[in-house]
């Protein structure tokens, strides 16, 4: 078929950061399908929750502590996080890579306290129903959790290389900024559902 | 729309400096197809997009064609595959007391049909059809995210592979396609059968997952320049809102599926009664996906036909903004339905009712794409070709199955008829005349933008015609044995009910629909060969995939169309706008904004890579190995972590650096 230009697009720019980048909606696609995924696993815990008059089915309360202070780190993470965003949108490298160190260390600091997490749910996943569902939720999350702090760690690393000054490296840094505001986001209401419901019943 | 508006500074986003700042390498500037003549352009854009040469290269391949080629046989192996189950279990059924096959047989045959046709066939093959069109009709040069897209293939093969080769060592899943607990639990669902089933859907589902992320992504970020929400052809709508559906709705059945593996594996209790579980739970969180799971196989159907009715009744489609805005709201109201599949479980009585008006209510949207078509058809000057007999071969037998549809969503009659033939009649009306039947009507469609060969029209019609009559001899008389109280899954009866000659009927139509398929088949090897050549648009259509040559190049479009109508071929015949300024040196595309489709970004697209596949390898060894021991997860861990940073880690081309 015969062509005419009508159109010169070589001034665009070859990145951009956030929604201009298909990356950013391809993180967003990835967010909705988990957090599907955690609506369903909560929908299915409160179901089994409004289905037995007696729930908690007789086990001992969750030690909430060590949730508490994994909620608690996860909510200060955010401020070092959004001034990462602020350095990686102006695609300054020295600190980027501060903001990256940091936000690798502030990922695996809840994951530590997250060990502690499951002995204090004060009950296994195999001794009933209840158990199992709070287990199942915990391990969701952690999940969740260990695969964007992994994701973290190797970007670190590649913005410590020759790699990293590059318009699409300072996007991927943003676009792991969104994506830990996800995994605290998430965080919020499990925490709630694991060791506060129950101590309504 | 003129292309003076596209460029009009005014309406590009804010913050567009084309010197980028900060501490980044300067881009390494290289030719671009500004003014370049067309032999030249082809032979730098060539030589940038192929697939490497040799097996290494084949695997390593990103291009969406290939992929989607790939997919598409595949897809239509497992067709072949799955039909042939039905064919043996209705030589068994085509009279009383046949010994052919033993009921233990006979429950993996019934369970491999069904997870074949819908997990490894149905929703593949639309998802397929989409990798291949979407790309192209929204004039762009691959899918967004082509390495995974290429993972998402990977991980289907290994998943059919697995639940086909189990089956061939007698651990076919033979719990149903839907595996109700407790049937599927580890109390009354011994052996690995069960956990085949849960598995083989964890892996399909990830596959059709990244392919739906991947299409979104291509819809909203991709489009060529001017193409605005109010300009994406229908067909592209219908994807769209499919992927959507898919992004929503699939997450349940891997919940579901995981749900249940955790019961068998690990001792958990979610859907153990005696420890505080719920069975029905686990129907509730599979309907939730399996009610938006017909609409994953039937929008892009729909979609489909309203491609194909433009084209051949020679005008646009009647009520664009309404078939869209259809499209929207059964994406929605799929949602909405899934206790209908539940109403013989005992549920109270107004929810009942809520889900019979949503179960109607779906029937609007639907009846509008209807009457939308017809409309088309009516106002336009209609040339019967095989396509279009597909279409009507569509309207006929939808029709019928939504009829039985609405008659199944009032509660007492399902209640009557749950669990027999009218059931299977019905879904076999809406699944075959909704999606299959549109599909078939796409091959022909689009087999010569694929070949450029066209298909035989004589053994096209021949095809219909054997089709349609094989089809409804099969399936239409199973309403009226449904009614007579014969119950679905039963590997026999006995003479005296009375059921052999209407069975018998029955099998022979199913042979005869099988024998369409072979014909089929036969078909599409002999256009593949010796068909007529097609050139570019043998159907003179008027959507972008028909401005490229038939089969398309490797990159697509020499120069990305400017699009200027919802059928741009139509709206410009002499010359195709198009756009210049992108390197041909590297994978360059554009990237435009999501409502306007203005032009936003030059953006690089991912080159071949092996990784997709070891990763993909990584994954389904795990999968494997976890139907075994839940250290599977653990000792997997590794190697996936590994695939997965070789596939990230930048090699150095231009298309990773900059």
């Amino acid at each position: 078929m015969n062509q005419r230009p009508v159109l010169d697009i070589s001034d665009l720019p070859t990145f951009g950061h956030g929604p201009r980048s298909p990356t950013w909606w391809g993180t967003l696609g990835f967010m909705a399908l988990e957090g599907t995924g955690f609506a369903l696993a909560a929908g299915a815990y409160l179901y089994l929750a409004t289905l037995w008059p007696n729930w908690r089915l007789s086990a001992p309360v969750p030690n909430h502590w060590p949730g508490t202070i994994v909620t608690l780190l996860l909510v200060v993470s955010l401020v070092p996080n959004h001034i990462l965003n602020g350095y990686a949108k102006r695609c300054a490298m020295g600190p980027v890579r501060i903001g990256m160190v940091v936000m690798s260390l502030l990922g695996l600091a809840p994951l530590v306290v997250r060990w502690f997490e499951f002995p204090a749910l004060n009950i296994y996943w195999d001794t009933n129903a209840y158990g199992s569902m709070i287990w199942v939720l915990l391990g969701l999350h952690t999940t969740h959790l260990i695969t964007d702090v992994g994701d973290t760690i190797v970007l670190t690393v590649l913005m410590f290389t020759h790699h990293g000054y590059s318009g699409r490296r300072f996007g991927d840094v943003g676009d792991n900024v969104f994506y830990w505001d996800f995994v605290v986001l998430t965080w919020i209401p499990i925490y709630l559902l694991i060791y506060w419901l129950p101590r309504l019943g | 729309m003129s292309s003076a508006d596209l460029t009009n500074e005014r309406d590009l986003p804010p913050g567009r400096e084309t010197s980028a700042t900060g501490d980044i390498a300067p881009e390494r500037d290289g030719p671009r197809d500004t003014g370049m003549d067309d032999a030249s352009l082809h032979r730098w854009l060539a030589r940038t997009w192929r697939t490497p040469p040799g097996i290494i290269g084949a695997l390593s391949s990103v291009d969406h064609k290939v992929i989607a080629r790939r997919y598409l046989i595949t897809a239509f192996l497992f067709l072949c595959l799955g039909g042939l189950n039905a064919v043996a279990m209705r030589v068994q059924l085509s009279g009383p007391q046949r010994g052919l096959i033993g009921p233990d047989l006979y429950n993996q045959l019934f369970t491999m049909h069904g997870v074949t046709m819908m997990f490894l066939f149905a929703v593949p093959i639309v998802q397929a059809t989409g990798i291949y069109l979407v790309p192209l009709m929204v004039g762009t040069r691959n899918i967004a995210f082509p390495r995974l897209n290429a993972f998402g293939y990977w991980v289907y093969v290994s998943g059919g592979l697995f639940a086909w080769v189990s089956f061939a060592l007698s651990m076919g899943p033979d719990v149903g396609w839907f595996a109700y607990v407790p049937l599927s639990g580890p109390e009354f669902g011994p052996g690995k059968r069960a956990d085949v089933w849960a598995q083989m859907i964890t892996y399909t589902e990830v596959s059709s997952l990244a392919v739906a992320v991947a299409t979104i992504v291509t819809v909203l970020k991709q489009r060529a320049p001017g193409m605005s929400l109010d300009k994406i052809p229908l067909y592209v709508w219908a994807l769209l809102v499919t992927s959507f559906v898919v992004v929503f709705a699939m997450p349940a059945v891997m919940i579901t599926s995981t749900f249940l593996i955790l019961d068998r594996l690990v001792g958990t209790h979610i859907f153990n009664p005696a420890e505080g579980g719920d069975a029905l739970l686990f129907q509730h969180l599979f309907w939730f996906f399996g009610h938006p799971e017909v609409y994953i196989i039937f929008l892009p159907a729909t979609g489909m036909v309203s491609s194909i009715i433009p084209a051949f009744a020679r005008r646009p489609a009647f009520g664009h903004l309404g078939l869209v805005l259809s499209l929207i709201a059964v994406g929605f109201l799929s949602f909405g339905l899934w206790v209908h599949h539940m109403f013989a479980t005992g549920l109270p009585k107004l929810g009942a009712s809520f889900f019979t008006a949503s179960s109607m209510l779906i029937a609007i949207p639907n009846g509008v794409q209807i009457f939308c078509w017809l409309a088309t058809l009516w106002e336009g000057r209609p040339v019967i070709r095989t396509p279009l007999l597909f279409v009507f071969g569509f309207f006929f037998t939808f029709v019928i199955g939504g009829l039985t549809g609405v008659m199944l969503a009032s509660v007492p009659l399902d209640l009557q008829v749950h669990d027999t033939y009218f059931v299977v009649a019905h879904f076999h009306y809406v699944l075959i005349g909704g999606s299959v039947f549109p599909l078939l009507g796409a091959a022909y469609f689009w087999f010569p933008k694929i070949t450029g060969r066209m298909m035989s029209e004589r053994l096209g019609r021949w095809h219909f015609w054997l089709a349609m009559i094989g089809f409804n001899a099969a399936f239409f008389p199973m309403h009226i044995v449904g009614l007579w109280g014969m119950p679905r899954r039963v590997y026999t009866y006995p003479a005296e009910l009375g059921w052999g000659n209407i069975n018998l009927f029955i099998s022979a139509g199913a042979v005869l629909f099988f024998v369409s398929f072979v014909l089929f088949a036969f078909n599409l090897v002999h256009g593949a060969l010796r068909g007529t050549p097609a050139g570019d648009n043998p159907w003179d259509a008027g959507t972008l995939e028909w401005a490229t040559s038939s089969p398309p190049p490797s990159y697509n479009f020499a120069r990305i169309p400017v699009v200027t109508n919802v059928e741009p071929l139509w709206a410009e015949r002499e010359a195709l706008p198009v756009a210049a300024g992108l390197r041909v040196d590297a994978r360059e595309l554009i990237v435009s904004t999501v409502a306007e489709a203005h032009p936003d970004v030059r953006e690089k697209s991912a080159t071949p890579s092996i990784w997709p596949l070891l990763a993909a390898i990584a994954v389904g060894a795990t999968f494997l190995y976890s139907i075994f021991t839940p250290w599977a997860i653990i000792w997997g861990a590794a190697p996936i972590a590994v695939t997965l940073v070789g596939w990230f880690w930048p090699k150095g081309d231009p298309e990773d650096e900059e």
